[in-house]
């Protein structure tokens, strides 16, 4: 068996079983990220057929383009505060569903359907409420702040793209807030009571402690949905009024596709990705160090 | 006892209101979707317009949204790519998990550090060498294979997992015994054990797949391909002033979602929890 074990025979297995897949990852992901690498370091337009190699020029030119560290500034702001918001909501949701409330299935599938629809329809649903129903109730009800749409004031344009990220992604956090309360072990909270903890007190020093994980989890992706959030922008806002809501991802898109600045698009692309990843894994470590053991 | 059923109605009062908000916007687009236009913009609070309940916006919408043909081209493009990730995925996960080989490690750690980089660190090189350098932008078959090439590093992690930590070995190997060869052992042993792991996976992968823009709207540019969200994109462009058949659209899009959430959400919820906990 041992002699049959050489390279041909190893390539021929591993082609047969993972071929396909291995096949599209290098096509897909490999390839366009090595070959996306390469083209912070050209000038290329998109079109023409010569990409001028120009060096670190491109990583100077970001520094230069105030606009992309508008958006970029922005899109940290609002995932700030949308991470934050999002995970207090589906901490609370999952909290409230986990406490033995009747028709407990029920309220968790309501909270997470916004889930089941894309952030382009769901920003749509929400163009309408802010634009049409919310004004209306404003001007019926004379409530200043509601009675022009929200969606033409820069500030409050996105508190909207917030107010739907919360409602969008808490659902989905929620279920895993739900899977880490119902793994906290009954003994430790059991435990808690018998030697006379109150409520908050169960909840901060036993329940909270066994739940980092959950918090890790949770927080890692509602960081990075946030930073890359395209879709909800587009729909909601299309990075109005006058390019005030524009975010990184949609900076991008524009720079690459509408400008036709494919090098300089790209390597916007990758530091937005870097910002993004040196956020989350800070988050993780810090999580992790925090880690109790069960 | 008495003070704790208390509290319980109190919380099921807050989730009642709660969800009541999480659902409103659902249902300000369903009420609004059947009436007239100017009924929608004077007044869209109201249960029914003054004009009446009417239906027309929905044939209407299909008709100009050419919601049939986005469908299909939907489920077309859903269905083959999550089957191929499926298979695909399965099948290198299990050779990544019993061998250790070199190259099998290399694709996987590969595949793992993938999970990290975000959609639009690739559209622009996906764009440049795929509609620059070969010209096969505006084919399903393009945006099926890019959906496999994004879809199978998630997947094949989480059959990884499934594989290592719930296929017997001794099983196999009494499989190997009886004359099953690599692809027979995989098929028929380890392939149906594999089965929960395969609904978690069908259940994300649909969900992404379905609900996509941004990449369909890349790669298809000619409308009669346009899958479901890339058609409502075109339709809010070219209808933006007709509300009641905007709205209708959008019930439209969400209805069929809807429904089978209802049927499955069980399964779906189980899931979702499943994909992302191990992801």
């Amino acid at each position: 068996m041992k002699k049959k074990e050489n390279m041909l025979y190893k390539t021929l297995w591993f082609t047969g079983f993972a071929g396909p897949a291995a096949i599209c990852f290098v096509l897909v992901m490999l390839i366009p990220f090595i070959y996306g690498m390469y083209l912070t370091l050209t000038d290329w337009n998109g079109i023409s057929a010569e990409k001028v190699f120009v060096g670190v020029e491109n990583y100077k030119a970001i520094f230069r383009d105030g606009p992309f560290w508008h958006s970029l500034v922005l899109t940290v702001a609002y995932s700030a505060v949308s991470v934050i918001l999002i995970n207090f909501m589906a901490f609370v949701l999952a909290y409230l569903v986990t406490s033995g409330v009747k028709g407990q299935n029920f309220f968790r599938a309501g909270f997470f359907t916004p889930n089941l629809i894309g952030g382009l329809v769901l920003g749509y649903i929400w163009q309408f409420i802010f634009a049409r129903a919310m004004v209306t109730a404003g001007q019926n009800l004379n409530i200043g702040f509601l009675s022009s749409s929200w969606l033409s004031d820069p500030v409050k344009a996105m508190a909207a793209l917030v107010i739907v990220s919360v409602w969008q992604n808490s659902g989905f956090m929620m279920l895993i807030y739900i899977a880490g309360l119902t793994s906290v072990p009954k003994e430790l909270t059991e435990a808690g009571v018998i030697d006379g903890c109150g409520k908050k007190q169960l909840l901060c020093h036993v329940i909270l402690p066994q739940m980092v994980s959950s918090f890790v989890i949770c927080l890692f992706l509602s960081i990075t949905r946030c930073f890359m959030t395209y879709d909800l922008n587009l729909s909601l806002t299309d990075g109005g009024p006058f390019g005030s809501t524009q975010m990184a991802s949609m900076y991008v898109y524009q720079k690459a596709f509408v400008s036709k600045n494919y090098g300089l698009g790209q390597t916007e692309a990758v530091m937005l990705f870097l910002v993004c990843a040196a956020v989350s894994i800070i988050q993780v470590l810090i999580g992790k160090r925090n880690e109790v053991e069960a | 006892m008495a003070a704790k059923k208390m509290g319980n109605t109190v919380k099921h009062g807050i989730l009642i209101v709660l969800l009541a908000i999480y659902i409103f916007p659902f249902f300000m687009v369903l009420i609004n979707a059947f009436k007239e236009k100017v009924d929608v913009i004077k007044n869209p609070l109201s249960l029914v317009g003054e004009r009446g309940f009417i239906l027309s916006n929905f044939p209407d919408a299909m008709e100009k949204m050419n919601f049939f043909r986005a469908s299909w081209n939907s489920l077309l493009v859903t269905g083959i790519s999550m089957a191929l990730i499926i298979l695909f995925s399965a099948m290198a996960s299990y050779i990544m998990a019993r061998e250790k080989w070199l190259i099998c490690r290399v694709f996987f750690t590969l595949m793992i550090l993938s999970l990290a980089i975000p959609f639009q660190v690739l559209m622009i090189p996906l764009v440049s060498i795929y509609g620059g350098i070969f010209g096969i932008l505006n084919h399903r078959i393009t945006l099926i294979f890019m959906h496999v090439g994004f879809g199978v590093g998630m997947s094949t992690f989480l059959f990884y997992g499934a594989v290592k930590g719930t296929v017997p070995l001794e099983m196999e190997e009494s499989a190997a015994l009886d004359g099953c060869g690599r692809y027979r052992t995989f098929f028929q042993v380890v392939l149906p054990l594999l089965k929960p792991i395969v609904a978690t996976t069908v259940i994300i992968n649909t969900l992404n797949l379905w609900n996509d823009y941004l990449l369909p709207s890349l790669i298809l540019g000619d409308g009669r391909l346009h899958t479901l969200p890339v058609a409502a994109r075109v339709f809010y462009g070219a209808f933006s002033s007709d509300l009641g058949l905007l709205l209708a659209a959008l019930v439209l899009m969400i209805i069929p979602v809807l429904v089978l959430y209802l049927l499955l959400q069980k399964y779906i919820i189980e899931g979702v929890v499943a994909g992302a906990v191990k992801g």
